[in-house]
Order: C-alpha cells, then sequence, then structure tokens
C-alpha cells in the first residue's frame, strides 16, 4: 500500500508555513505602524504567527526526511535521491541533493535566525521580522507546488513518483512502489557534504540578517544605529560563508578529480563574490562605527551582499548556466520565481535607499592619507573591484539567455581557460589586499602620521624581508610573481603578528579578532601560491617510448598507464598498480576484491579465503558500498614500499557510470595527490582466440608473456562447490604463472564422468587470462591446456605534489578563528547598548 | 585635483580595464567552419563547440581511437551543422564519455584534420528516465 500521509502532511505544512508568513508580515506591518498601545497586542500576535510559521518549516523538513529515512519510494523526491544501501548520515545528505530539500534548508535556518532575533532584540523586531517573514513567504513559495490555471508556482518536493513520471508501469498498477531508490550521486557521498550545505546555507541565510537590520534603519530614519546590530551578524555572515566555501574547496579537493580545490566555475564563484562583498561590509561598518563615516558605502554593500547570495541562487539554480558549469542544477521551472524573488528585493532596498539617500549623514572632510579610513576605504574599493571582475565574465551565461529572450543572438562562451583568466587579475587583486590589511591594522591602532608610519612599519617590513628571502631560497620560489605574492603575504602576517602581540600585551584577547583573520590571510596567500603555483604533475610518462612519433608526442602525456604488478617509474617514485580493493565492515584496511564473491544481496559478500584476523574463508562479510573500488597504488623508493595509496572509483549504474575519487598521501610539507582517470573493464570480457598448449609436468613454457610451471596435477577426492559421485575422475593441474614479483596458482580442473568429460576452467581477472585444462594424454605424459587472453587489469593515473597546502588549511582556521573573535567584540558591544535600553 | 577624484579614475580605469578583458578573453561558440575559418585567418584563441558524438546506423559511437598509452584519444564529433571533424583530446576517455547526449569541445584547430580539444565538457542524459522506473519495477 502507498503512504500518501506524509506527503499530504508536508503539503499541508508548506501550504500553513506559506500562510503564515505572510501573516506574520502583515501583523508585523501593523505592529510597525500602530499606537504605542496597540502596539503590544500586535506584537504578541506577530510573534504567535511567526512561531506557527517556524513550527511548519520543521515539520517540513521533517515529513521530508521521514520519506528519506523510512525509504518511501512512492515518492519521487525519496526516490531519485536515496536507496536502501545508504547509510544514515548519507541519507541526511540525500536530503538537500535535490533543490527542494535545499530551499528546506534555507528556510529551516532563517526560522533559526528568527527566533534568535525575536529574542535578542527590542526596539528592531518590527521591521526586522517583517523583511524575514517576506523572505520566507518567497522561499516557502518555491516548494509550494500548486497550480494556479497555467502557472505553477513551486515544485514540490512531496510529489508521489507516479505524479511526476509517466511510466507506463503506474497505468498498470497505480500503486507501484519501486524496490529501490535510484540512490544518492557518488560524489555526495562524503561527510564533507554531510556538513557543507548546512553551512554554506547558513551563510546565505545569514546575509539576510544585517540586510534586514539596514531595511529597518531606513524605514526608522535611524540611518545609522543599524549598524551596531548588524556588525556582529556581518561578521558571523562572512565567517559562516567563509567557512562554507572553505569546506567546498576541501569537499572538492578531497572527492573530485579536477586535482585541485577551486576551479573557477560559476558555482563558485557566485558564492565567493558575495563573501567578498561582504567582508567588505564589514569593514566599512566598523569604520563607521569608529569615525561616522562610510555610512553609505556600507549600504551599499549590504546590500549588494544580500542581493549577491540571491544573484548566486538564480544563476546556480535556475538552469542559466547550462553547459557552462559542471554542477549546476536542472532546471525546474523556478527561474522565473527566482528572478522575481531577486528583484523584488532589489527593487525595495534601491528603492529606500535613494528615498533616504539625502538625509544620510556624511562627513564633508576629505579622508586624510594617514587615516585609517582612506586605507579601510582603499581595501574596500579593491574587494569591490575584485568581485566585479568575477562576477562580470562568470553572468556571460545570463548575458546570453538575455539578449535571447529578447530575441538577439549571442554566442560569447565564458573564457576557455578560467584559472589562467581569473588568476591575472585575482593574484594582484590580493597582493593589494595584503599589503593594505598590514598598513591599515597600523593606522587603526594609532594615530599615525608619516613619520610614526615609517617608525611603526619598519622593522615589520626588515623581518618580513628576511623571512620571505629565507621562505624564497628554502623552497626555491624564483618566479618574480610569486615571489612578490610570498612578500606580500609575508609582510601581512608579520605586520599583523606584531600588533596581535601588542594587544595582547596591553589590552583584551577580544580585540585580537582583526590582526588573527589578517595573519590567517597572509598564509592563505602564501598556501595558495605554493600548492597552485608549484604543484608539480609527476605522472609524467617516462618510459621514453613514443607512440605515433608525430606532434602528439610533444603535448605534456599528464598521466601513466600502469599494468597490474608492472614498476613504472614516475619522478622520485617506481609506483606499482595492485589490484582492486573493497572497504568491508569492521576491517580497518582495504581487502583485496579477489577474495570477495557477491552473494547478490545489497552490500554483502563470500569471503574466498582468509583475511589475517578479520575473517575467514566461508564466512559473509559485509561490504561499506559495493559499488566504490579502491585501486592500490604502491609507492616504492630504493625498492622499499614507501606507501600505498588507495584512490575510488564508483560504477553506479543509476548515476550515470563512473566517478572516481583521489587519495592523497599527507606530508607535513605537501600532498602527494592520486586519482584513477581510466580503468580496465573486466565485467564483460572479449576473449580472444583459443590458443593451446601441450605440457609436461614439471615443464616450464609461456602463456602469454607470462612464465608459467605446470608443477603437475593431482586427483581430487573432492570439489567445492561441485558433487562428486561413485566413480567420477577429477583431475585439478596445478599451474604457477609469475608476473613480475607475484606468483599465482591457477587451478583447472578437468572431470569424467560416465566417459563423458567436464572442463572447470578458471579466469584471472588481474591477469586478463581464462585457462582450462582440455584434455589429458596419458601415453605422452602430456597435459593439454586451452588458453584465452582478454587484458591485463590497467589503471591511467595521475600524480601530483601540492606544496605547502596545509599552510592554505592552517590559515583559514586562523582566519575564521580571528572572525569568530569579532563576532564576541560586536555582540557584546551591541548588548550592552541593548541593556542600557539605548537600542 | 583632489585625491578622493584620483582614487575615482583609478577605479574607473582598472572597471574599464577590467572590462575590456572580459570581452577580450571571453571565449565563443562556433561551428567548426568558422572554427576553421578563425584559424585561417590566424585566430588560434580557444573556443567552444557543441555537437554530438557520431554514431553508426546501430546508434554505436564510431570513430573513437585510444591511443596505445590509454592516455589520450581521438574521436569524431558532429557539429550542429552536421560538419563532421576528427577530434583529439590529450587526456583519458571520460567515464560516460560514449553515453553523453551532447559534447562540448573548448580548444582550437591544429590542421584541417585535427581539432585539438584542451577540455571536453558532456552533457549526460537526465538522471531519471521513465525507462527507469519501469526497470526499476522488474
Amino acid at each position: 500500500m502507498i503512504n500518501t500521509f506524509m506527503g499530504n502532511l508536508g503539503h499541508l505544512m508548506t501550504i500553513v508555513a506559506f500562510v503564515s508568513a505572510l501573516v506574520t508580515a502583515y501583523s508585523y506591518f501593523q505592529y510597525f505602524k500602530a499606537s504605542e498601545i496597540e502596539k503590544a497586542s500586535w506584537r504578541r500576535f506577530s510573534r504567535f504567527s511567526f512561531y506557527i510559521h517556524a513550527v511548519s518549516v520543521v515539520m517540513i523538513a521533517f515529513s521530508l526526511f521521514e520519506i528519506i529515512y523510512n525509504h518511501r519510494y512512492e515518492y519521487f523526491y525519496a526516490y531519485s535521491h536515496s536507496s536502501k544501501a545508504l547509510p544514515v548520515h548519507y541519507m541526511i545528505s540525500s536530503f538537500w541533493e535535490g533543490q527542494e530539500g535545499a530551499f528546506i534548508l534555507w528556510a529551516f535556518w532563517n526560522v533559526i535566525l528568527g527566533v534568535i532575533l525575536i529574542n535578542t532584540n527590542k526596539f528592531w523586531e518590527g521591521p526586522v521580522m517583517l523583511v524575514f517573514a517576506l523572505v520566507q513567504a518567497f522561499l516557502i513559495s518555491m516548494i509550494m507546488g500548486v497550480v494556479i490555471w497555467d502557472l505553477k508556482i513551486g515544485s514540490s518536493p512531496f510529489m508521489l513518483l507516479r505524479d511526476a513520471t509517466q511510466a507506463p508501469i503506474f497505468q498498470l498498477q497505480p500503486d507501484f512502489v519501486p524496490e529501490d531508490g535510484t540512490g544518492l550521486n557518488p560524489l555526495l557521498q562524503n561527510i564533507w557534504m554531510v556538513i557543507h550545505p548546512p553551512t554554506l546555507f547558513l551563510g546565505y541565510a545569514s546575509t539576510l540578517v544585517p540586510f534586514a537590520f539596514l531595511i529597518g534603519g531606513l524605514v526608522t530614519k535611524r540611518y545609522s544605529e543599524w549598524i551596531r546590530p548588524a556588525l556582529p551578524w556581518a561578521i558571523f555572515s562572512a565567517m559562516i560563508l567563509g567557512m562554507g566555501i572553505i569546506m567546498g574547496a576541501y569537499w572538492a579537493y578531497v572527492t573530485l578529480n579536477f586535482g585541485g580545490y577551486w576551479n573557477w566555475d560559476p558555482v563558485e564563484n557566485a558564492v565567493y563574490v558575495p563573501w567578498l562583498i561582504m567582508v567588505a561590509a564589514i569593514h566599512t561598518m566598523i569604520t563607521f562605527k569608529k569615525s561616522a563615516t562610510a555610512l553609505k558605502t556600507s549600504i551599499v554593500l549590504v546590500i549588494l551582499s544580500f542581493i549577491l547570495v540571491l544573484y548566486a541562487t538564480f544563476l546556480v539554480r535556475s538552469g542559466v548556466l547550462g553547459d557552462a558549469s559542471v554542477h549546476s542544477f536542472t532546471d525546474l521551472g523556478l527561474s522565473g520565481q527566482l528572478l522575481i524573488y531577486m528583484l523584488f528585493f532589489l527593487v525595495i532596498a534601491v528603492f529606500l535607499a535613494a528615498r533616504a539617500w539625502k538625509h544620510i549623514p556624511t562627513s564633508e572632510k576629505e579622508a586624510d592619507v594617514y587615516s585609517r579610513e582612506f586605507w579601510i576605504f582603499l581595501g574596500a574599493m579593491t574587494l569591490g573591484l575584485m568581485s566585479f571582475q568575477i562576477i562580470l565574465p562568470t553572468s556571460i551565461p545570463a548575458w546570453n539567455a538575455l539578449v535571447e529572450s529578447f530575441g538577439g543572438i549571442s554566442n560569447m562562451a565564458p573564457p576557455a581557460d578560467p584559472v589562467e583568466f581569473y588568476t591575472k587579475f585575482q593574484l594582484w587583486f590580493a597582493v593589494v589586499i595584503a599589503l593594505l590589511t598590514a598598513v591599515g591594522q597600523y593606522f587603526w591602532w594609532q594615530k599615525m602620521d608619516r613619520k610614526a608610519l615609517k617608525d611603526a612599519l619598519v622593522t615589520p617590513y626588515i623581518i618580513s624581508v628576511l623571512l620571505s628571502a629565507a621562505v624564497i631560497v628554502l623552497t626555491k620560489v624564483y618566479d618574480w610573481k610569486y615571489i612578490i605574492v610570498v612578500l606580500a603575504g609575508m609582510f601581512t602576517i608579520v605586520a599583523n603578528s606584531v600588533i596581535l602581540l601588542r594587544i595582547l600585551r596591553k589590552s583584551t584577547f577580544k580585540l585580537a579578532g582583526g590582526s588573527l583573520a589578517h595573519i590567517g590571510l597572509g598564509m592563505i596567500l602564501i598556501g595558495i601560491m605554493f600548492s597552485s603555483g608549484y604543484s608539480d604533475v609527476i605522472s609524467i610518462n617516462m618510459s621514453g617510448l613514443t607512440y605515433s612519433n608525430s606532434w602528439e608526442d610533444e603535448m605534456n602525456k599528464e598521466h601513466v598507464l600502469l599494468w597490474i604488478n608492472k614498476p613504472t617509474q614516475m619522478k622520485d617514485y617506481t609506483v606499482i598498480y595492485r589490484g582492486r580493493q573493497k572497504k568491508v565492515v569492521g576491517v580497518p584496511e582495504y581487502v583485496p576484491s579477489k577474495i570477495l564473491e557477491s552473494t547478490g544481496k545489497v552490500n554483502e559478500a563470500l569471503a574466498l579465503e582468509d583475511y589475517k584476523d578479520y575473517f575467514k574463508k566461508g564466512d559473509l562479510v559485509n561490504i561499506v558500498l559495493e559499488e566504490n573500488d579502491y585501486f592500490k597504488i604502491d609507492y616504492m623508493q630504493n625498492e622499499t614500499l614507501q606507501f600505498s595509496l588507495s584512490p575510488m572509483s564508483q560504477f553506479n549504474e543509476g548515476m550515470g557510470g563512473l566517478i572516481s575519487s583521489p587519495d592523497s598521501k599527507i606530508y607535513l610539507d605537501k600532498d602527494l595527490y592520486t586519482y584513477v582517470a581510466a580503468m580496465n573493464d573486466s565485467a564483460d570480457p572479449e576473449w580472444k582466440e583459443d590458443e593451446n598448449y601441450e605440457v609436461a609436468p614439471g615443464e616450464q613454457f609461456h602463456i602469454a608473456d607470462f612464465v608459467t610451471y605446470f608443477d603437475g596435477a593431482e586427483v581430487l577426492k573432492e570439489i567445492e562447490g561441485y558433487e562428486l559421485q561413485e566413480g567420477d575422475i577429477a583431475v585439478k593441474a596445478k599451474l604457477r604463472v609469475l608476473d613480475y614479483d607475484v606468483e599465482k596458482q591457477l587451478n583447472p580442473t578437468f572431470i569424467i564422468r560416465n566417459g563423458q568429460v567436464g572442463k572447470l576452467p578458471v579466469i584471472d581477472d588481474e591477469l586478463g587470462l581464462k585457462v582450462s585444462l582440455e584434455n589429458i594424454l596419458p601415453e605422452q605424459n602430456k597435459f593439454v591446456f586451452k588458453v584465452n587472453q582478454y587484458q591485463k587489469d590497467y589503471v591511467v593515473m595521475k600524480a601530483i605534489v601540492k606544496p605547502y597546502i596545509n599552510v592554505l588549511w592552517i590559515g583559514t582556521i586562523i582566519m575564521l578563528f580571528g572572525l569568530t573573535v569579532a563576532i564576541v567584540r560586536r555582540f557584546d558591544e551591541f548588548a550592552k547598548m541593548r541593556d542600557k535600553g539605548l537600542e | 585635483m583632489k585625491k578622493g577624484h584620483i582614487i575615482g579614475l583609478c577605479i574607473i580605469a582598472v572597471a574599464i580595464a577590467i572590462i575590456m578583458t572580459s570581452i577580450g578573453d571571453a571565449s565563443s561558440y562556433e561551428n567548426f567552419d568558422t572554427a576553421w575559418e578563425m584559424k585561417q585567418d590566424g585566430d588560434d584563441k580557444a573556443i567552444h563547440v557543441v555537437g554530438q558524438l557520431k554514431k553508426d546506423a546501430a546508434g554505436q559511437v564510431t570513430g573513437l581511437e585510444v591511443r596505445e598509452d590509454k592516455t589520450s584519444f581521438t574521436f569524431v564529433l558532429v557539429d550542429n551543422d552536421g560538419t563532421e571533424q576528427k577530434v583529439f583530446y590529450n587526456e583519458p576517455v571520460p567515464a560516460d564519455f560514449q553515453r553523453s547526449e551532447s559534447v562540448v569541445v573548448i580548444g582550437s584547430y591544429r590542421e584541417k584534420e585535427i581539432f585539438v580539444a584542451d577540455k571536453i565538457l558532456m552533457k549526460c542524459p537526465s538522471k531519471y528516465q521513465e525507462t527507469d522506473v519501469q526497470s526499476a519495477g522488474m
């Protein structure tokens, strides 16, 4: 029987959430307008309504998760995003694999933030929550799945499979429920994909808070007071969004095989830009708090950061990127709705800001070169230009769509080599930013003039030049561009460290957020320079063989072909591919696939041999995701094994083929990153024609290229998996096949029953051999073997050394920590003012 | 002139430089004929060509030749105007290459016979085909 209750509940809750969001918006509007006497009752009602909304959003999430968790494949969402073999933490990823789930997640975070804001603010509740409720109405409408005449509003995740597809089976059997779902995209089966999307969406959601305070400030004509409550949230937003971006980059590094952590893909760019703008906004807001300048800039930046998050959502989820991005989403028909959502808030914000513009206080006097405002302003402008340089080319597909919607033709395409294109600019912007943070911090903490500046900077300058020189010499950085990056990064680190020490000595740790974040920035810059600029492909073909003697040989071959067991020279290492492995429940290491035989049940296998102390021959073992193969690659130096890596690949029929993930050897000063780009497909081998060999026991001969010893034969009393009857004769031949340093026993068997001959051939997938004992010639004392060849197992592999990538990761952690310290400080300031009743 | 103006002018100058390079470095969608014309005009810029793999009557992909060391291959791409072109790609064959509905090659002509792709983007059949639901029920 199919379940319709959960879906109906979810859908009902969606409608409740939508209606309650509109009611909340209306009543907060009334609360805002109401006279002092009526305010209390409007506020009570508004809060009540918002809490109903909050509960219904939680119920939507609950319903959807229940459907996934209980494998209710009568629902399209569970069917297309989950499967029975998934462990619970990946079911959580299934929840937000689809766009509808992602919108629910976003709405959920907004609700959490809304509840916190209601309980931490006095004055701002009305206008802020009005903006929140409107945003929620838009978000919930994305998952409404209501059709009014021909207009489809939103795409519901609670659709039944039979309504979502036109599969013929439902005409015969309307209550048909598929046995299993199509599974979660294997790329998302990674622990970082469990925590990266919630973090990123919390980042998305939190950009709303400063925006809502700003709108509140504009409508209540408190043009500058909104900064104080908004600032801790703006820093929070930058911290979480930054963390989400880094997690995504780390996920890409450990899961995807493009060989790095950042690819300048439109989807990455679309999130990176609002983060840059938010960081710029934080700086101008802090300046304003200190010296009453840069208010207009702050307003523009806060609006931009919120609108750019919506623009990012539009780009990624409307399908407009099409084939410009590796990971854009399919079009659910929401592009119009997303566009209205974005334009609605853009128009409102621009209108309110424009109306208030001439009343917004500005400082008339020109910022002095020796003032912090001047330097912060330069920094904010640089961040703005950085963003502009990224968002402009990223929007090319949107531009094409715009031109085409007016009947024109535009054949512009994104830059062919995005990494080179973006780096060309971003490198120099980053250097400027690094230098500005170093200098800016000195202005921040003390009054400066020409002489004081010189005195303050001369020591850090000398230290950083000396340190840079050491780094440059020791790590052989000889490219002038990279030398400048090292200098700039080092200058930031040293200058901010000096400030940090001074703060710690004189004042409290609470004030150290800024200098910590900037130290992190310097490390990130240096880490990126090394790990990307000096990333070294070591899997260059060193065999010296040329294959085609044409221009093709001049192209860098960045992959090597590894035949199984065959040692291959690769830069400083000799590498050997040692075969496929599986991950088995309860075994801490990978287990060779050849000793496991699938039982036909999901994730279950029969052990064909003992494996250490973990399991015995004949045991049933549980495999962790049976589609995953781990290819064992041994790295040797001086004939001794240094380490083994096991890059993964997964063959997933439902998801469209093969996906592979890298494995890295992590050193303190570098990562050795390895992935498999292609492999042998031994599922359905095409055997070559028969070869026959007549061999006497004890003789040595060659099968294909393999030296083979025929060690004799024995008569068997019993054969595994085969019932021997009275009078049967079974003979097992013992062949020893040598493949480099590996010796394999192949035992083809020959059975005679009532004058009939039966043969049990052996197949070795690794060697690509099928050997059967064809005949026994007693008078000549010879055995006849029939051999069919296919192909030895192989992988095509790429290996890259990424130096000092840990500097990048440590830098990001320090930066995030610095931002957290700043949040605490700014929230304290706000709370103090609020408790004095001033806000 | 005030400092503010100088900074303003600098920002405008950088912004203009960004716009110019964005337009200048932007690639374009071409077909093989226009791509070859560009090559003959001495324009070696990498361009995008959208097309499909050449298939025989039985719907099997033809013209795929993998090099002996399996690290590169050539294939035949038919662009949207029906022009066939042999394309070289200096990478192993991507896993679901033969299943792809359409292929975008980013690169340029080397000579008339061979188009060298620096990068390939594939559009694979959408994940949920109606037939899938049916086969899942079998």
